[in-house]
């Protein structure tokens, strides 16, 4: 993974987290790796892991057992709400973009419209 | 946390020229620390006071809380910015004397980065290419059971699939009772592995503090910063 967006690095591997929970790649209750393994599969400093999984557990998104490891939460209220809030920010990102290009609603609407038409005749 | 080293109004100079200037560093156990700077910024200067080459010219080091010595020789694992094995040594040779000087060497752990890295003992020290023997220096220096690596430019002069080697072998033996302090100009491969940088320009310390924090408060990658501070420079190797 490269970490070039200009965030913090441990942002950025929240979000990484956050969008595999989001798409189910990872499910409630399932272990994430641990603070070692994600280093040296990310190529990142452990401080910056442990970094992330804090930031996670303080938004709730994991717990932590004591001895046993970091665990995505089995609320699964939480998941949906990270989900929709994902989805949220996604959705004002293109339309903020999409008016920067001079679209308005209807055209862009249209432009949706299209794409989903396309999409399921496929 | 504990300081593994203290660096307190440190200035060396070599007759009129200040090499490094009321320098002040803590390391904390734990902590990768990344030394950043074109060449002439003082990085080796410090380095080698650090590891007893040097005296410096006023201020004081400490590390584990000892004056620069015997002790603190015996702690600090070093990896010089160039070959310092005889020739006619096989890598097998160079392991024995490892094991001859420093108490902390482990054998198995060496071992161990050997097969990592893929080199061989019967491998003779003239015949490695460059990045076999970056591998093989970084080998041998991590194989010791140090309270502070210090790693001299690790990555300069390899290839990618080297330089990625070479990364994996510091993050795998990263260790929370030691510290690591690295110093390099190749800062975009190296920051996602720093803790904390220093920004040394003509021998005083421009910039310094947590990677992350950095980050943040610019919204810039390290390696942009570096670029920024540097930029007017012009220095190439950045």
């Amino acid at each position: 993974m490269d970490f070039n967006e200009n965030l913090p690095i441990y942002m950025q591997i929240m979000n990484l987290i956050k969008s595999k929970m989001a798409a189910g790649e990872i499910n409630g209750g399932d272990k994430l790796p641990s603070v070692r393994e994600l280093s040296k599969e990310l190529k990142v400093n452990p401080n910056t892991i442990q970094r992330a999984y804090q930031e996670l557990e303080r938004e709730e998104l994991v717990f932590t057992q004591r001895g046993m490891g970091t665990f995505v939460t089995e609320d699964i209220e939480v998941i949906k709400n990270l989900r929709k809030n994902m989805a949220t920010d996604l959705v004002n990102r293109f339309f903020m973009e999409m008016k920067k290009l001079g679209f308005n609603s209807t055209e862009v609407k249209n432009i949706v419209l299209d794409w989903i038409e396309g999409e399921e005749r496929e | 946390m504990k300081n593994i080293v203290e660096i307190k109004g440190l200035t060396k100079k070599y007759f009129n020229k200040v090499a490094l200037n009321n320098i002040n560093l803590n390391i904390e156990e734990g902590r990768v620390v990344g030394v950043l700077g074109p060449n002439g910024s003082g990085k080796t200067t410090l380095i080698k006071i650090l590891t007893g080459l040097l005296r410096q010219t006023a201020g004081e080091v400490f590390i584990d809380g000892k004056p620069v010595g015997v002790y603190t020789k015996s702690i600090v694992s070093y990896l010089p910015d160039r070959n310092f094995l005889y020739k006619w040594m096989k890598i097998e040779d160079a392991m024995n004397l490892y094991k001859d000087f420093y108490a902390d060497f482990d054998e198995g752990k060496f071992n161990d980065l050997l097969t990592f890295m893929k080199l061989e003992k019967s491998m003779r020290i003239d015949a490695l290419s460059k990045g076999m023997h970056e591998k093989l220096n970084l080998s041998l220096v991590l194989a010791r059971n140090a309270k502070l690596y210090i790693l001299d430019e690790p990555i300069a002069g390899v290839d990618p699939v080297a330089r990625d080697q070479i990364l994996d072998a510091i993050i795998n033996n990263y260790n929370e009772k030691s510290s690591m302090l690295i110093t390099t100009h190749l800062v975009r491969d190296m920051e996602s592995i720093l803790d904390e940088v220093v920004f040394l320009k003509e021998g005083n310390i421009i910039l310094q503090g947590n990677a992350e924090a950095l980050r943040e408060e610019r919204g810039k990658q390290i390696d942009d910063i570096y670029k920024e501070v540097f930029g007017e420079w012009g220095d190439s190797n950045a």
